[in-house]
């Protein structure tokens, strides 16, 4: 398939294998910031590629792995409403909330949809006008823009029966959070291809000079990450540290201006609680006071509630690259993607999941789990 | 009324962790399986029942029978490439035709929601029966029900079928050995993608079709040129990847495929990507896997590439010596990964 085979070419990837291999002369720890990465490089055995000095580790760049549990109780209670239709992307509707997840709720005759788009969910809100509607609007900067411009239609068009229930995060004070802490591993970053489609790359250069971090702007496909690969290692090995864009064919410097400006419009920055994490400051967007009257948690009285995660589950570690999904106690056992603890064993994008499906007989083979 | 009064549970409701029916119970991947394992054979435990094959295969009078049940509920009712009438009557002589057996009657069951139109229940007859014609089977028993409106999808059939086994061949996961080659009969997914583009409203630059067809023709070619053909599987559901895991633990050898030489058509991988989707897990209605000794593979894949249904028919792996049950993909790239069943259906992801 064009734009997708050229990029899983395995003499190309063997290409890259082997300059990776030339290059290196040290041990280097490299995280990838986004899930979709993290599942391309466990899906095709990237990391088998890879001289033993490089250890990969995996971001927090997966939404469904970091919109706390108590926004997923909050969705729950909201979804089991009568009047509401409760709109979310698939990946969030086996996420565990503390009793239930949302395919629970719809098991239980809630009205919970799939959607592919929050402007479907503004199309359904006209047409069941007795009805609130309410999109559940996670996502990092990349979701940011379809969801401003769902709010932004909406008031546009007058449509009072919708509302979304908001849990964005941003990827720059994340990766600050990582590299500021006693415990970091982390010498190199592979930023999220698809972030910076949006965002652009120019919030990335203070961080990679002040952290002293190279990091490299990468896609998604196989190719996309050992270039990208090999490119962070080529700046460590010199001992550079500048941001690079290796997905040139979707990434402009300055990103999408045009969803920017919604976003800005939309959403203004605020703190942040991350599942797993904890609370990172200004690191998440929330509605701006001129369109609170679309957010759901104050439409459906929901803001003051609180809830605590699993003792077990050490999710935070994993998406800090502190831990390996298989380093769990619980992995395997008590978490399985039938029966997740934490949301990284339920997602597409999650590191748990990735290493259930794609290495958990390798992994019981070895004694590791 | 005292029969409930007495009635007690013999032994306890053995699917604790969920106390609802969740749609991933009937996604075809794990929760299905341990559904089927922990609650359903338990319950009617008998040796045709524990074979687990798409039908059970028995003796009876003087003939080898196959005899198989299949219930049909899609939304919506017609799609690129069939509808609910095409798809009960494919379903159930593909199920007869795995077994081996050469499909002969098929009963049907009707459950009709109250308003359905009688134009779209006329529609839906005549496909059945253009479906019965094309396979070369009656319907010759049946029933009618209705329903309250609210409490159906329009339609749901149920069809059951009957099959004549005129051979002495043991098809069955029980004859698969170290060194069988794995022939699949076509492309990929189109199913899985045609549901999902109708139900959602997606629009692609050029419609994907079902590939939803009859089998019987191809498997009569196999057998009646004497293949040594030791199992068939039909693709439903699961797809390809859940399909090969079931046979890969029911043998307890290794499969190995490679990645490279399953036909997937741009169309349905570029919706994949869209989705994030892999078209290992997509469902199929036209598609099998068979299982042929090393030295049959020409033979059959000749056969089966002058019949229209499987004329895309290539070799996608082997079965080798080690055990374990695992079923391994070579990738595009040149590595190896482990093909796990899923839990339940594939989920579109948020970006």
């Amino acid at each position: 398939m064009k734009y997708s085979s050229e990029y899983r070419d395995a003499g190309a990837a063997q290409g890259y294998a082997q300059e990776i291999r030339r290059i290196t002369t040290k041990p280097w720890t490299i995280m990838e910031i986004c899930g979709g990465q993290t599942h391309a490089i466990v899906k095709f055995g990237l990391d088998e590629l890879l001289p033993k000095e490089i250890e990969l580790v995996h971001g927090p760049g997966c939404p469904v792995c970091v919109t706390p549990l108590e926004l997923i109780d909050k969705a729950v209670q909201i979804a089991q409403r009568k009047d509401v239709i409760f709109c979310s992307f698939g990946d969030m509707l086996r996420v565990p909330g503390s009793e239930v997840d949302l395919f629970g709720i719809k098991a239980r005759g809630g009205d919970v949809r799939i959607l592919y788009s929050p402007l479907d969910a503004l199309k359904i809100a006209k047409e069941n006008p007795t009805k609130q509607v309410v999109f559940f609007a996670v996502g990092f900067e990349t979701t940011a823009p379809a969801h401003a411009m769902a709010v932004y239609q909406a008031r546009q068009q007058g449509i009072k029966n919708f509302s979304v229930l908001v849990s964005h995060v941003l990827v720059p004070p994340a990766m600050e959070a990582i590299l500021g802490s006693d415990s970091n591993r982390v010498q190199g970053f592979l930023a999220a291809g698809h972030v910076c489609a949006i965002m652009g790359y120019d919030e990335y250069i203070p961080i990679a000079a002040r952290y002293k971090v190279p990091i490299v702007v990468t896609g998604f496909e196989p190719l996309d990450i050992l270039q990208g690969i090999a490119m962070c290692v080529a700046q460590l090995e010199e001992g550079r540290y500048v941001v690079e864009n290796q997905y040139t064919r979707a990434v402009p410097e300055g990103g999408n201006r045009a969803a920017q400006h919604y976003v800005k419009e939309v959403f203004c920055v605020v703190n942040r609680k991350w599942r797993g994490i904890g609370e990172i400051g200004a690191s998440g967007l929330s509605l701006r006071p001129e369109y609170a009257e679309f957010d759901a948690e104050l439409r459906f009285d929901v803001s003051g509630y609180t809830a605590e995660e699993s003792p077990l589950c050490i999710s935070g570690l994993i998406m800090q690259g502190q831990k390996k999904p298989h380093e769990c106690s619980a992995f395997g056992k008590q978490c399985t993607p039938e029966k997740p603890l934490g949301a990284p064993m339920v997602s597409n994008e999650g590191a748990c999941a990735a290493y259930y499906r794609y290495r958990r007989a390798e992994l019981a083979a070895a004694g590791k789990v | 009324m005292s029969i409930v009064k007495d009635f007690t549970l013999a032994c306890p409701l053995p699917i604790s962790d969920y106390p609802t029916v969740t749609l991933a119970h009937g996604g075809g991947g794990k929760l299905m399986h341990q559904l089927i394992e922990k609650m359903i054979l338990p319950a009617f435990k008998n040796d045709l029942l524990e074979a687990r094959h798409d039908g059970a295969v028995f003796q009876l009078g003087g003939a080898r029978l196959a005899f198989t049940t299949d219930s049909y509920v899609v939304n919506p009712l017609f799609f690129p490439g069939g509808d609910i009438g095409s798809l009960a009557i494919n379903g159930t002589v593909n199920d007869l035709s795995m077994c081996g057996a050469r499909p002969v009657y098929l009963s049907c069951g009707l459950i009709l929601e109250e308003g359905l139109p009688m134009e779209t229940l006329w529609a839906v007859v005549q496909s059945l029966k253009q479906a019965a014609e094309t396979a070369g089977v009656q319907l010759v028993t049946g029933d009618t029900k209705v329903v309250d409106r609210g409490k159906g999808d329009g339609v749901f059939i149920n069809t059951a079928g009957v099959g004549l086994i005129e051979h002495e061949l043991t098809i069955a996961p029980s004859s698969v050995h170290p060194g069988d080659v794995i022939l699949l009969s076509g492309d990929i997914g189109r199913h899985g993608i045609a549901i999902m583009a109708m139900r959602q409203g997606l629009e692609f630059e050029s419609q994907i079709e079902s590939d939803c067809a009859p089998l019987n023709g191809a498997v009569q070619a196999l057998l009646s040129a004497k293949v040594e053909v030791h199992c068939l599987r039909d693709l439903t559901r699961g797809g390809l990847g859940t399909t090969l895991i079931e046979i890969a633990e029911a043998t307890g050898f290794q499969i190995t495929i490679d990645e490279t030489r399953i036909p997937v058509r741009d169309d349905v991988s570029g919706a994949c990507e869209v989705l994030g989707f892999d078209p290992l897990y997509l469902a199929n209605e036209g598609r099998m896997i068979v299982f042929v000794p090393g030295n049959e593979v020409n033979r059959a894949l000749d056969l089966l590439r002058t019949n229209k249904h499987t004329a895309g028919a290539v070799e996608i792996g082997r079965v080798s010596e080690q055990h374990g049950g695992l079923v391994k993909m070579k990738n595009r790239i040149g590595t190896t990964r482990i093909i796990d069943m899923l839990s339940g259906e594939q989920l579109p992801r948020i970006c």
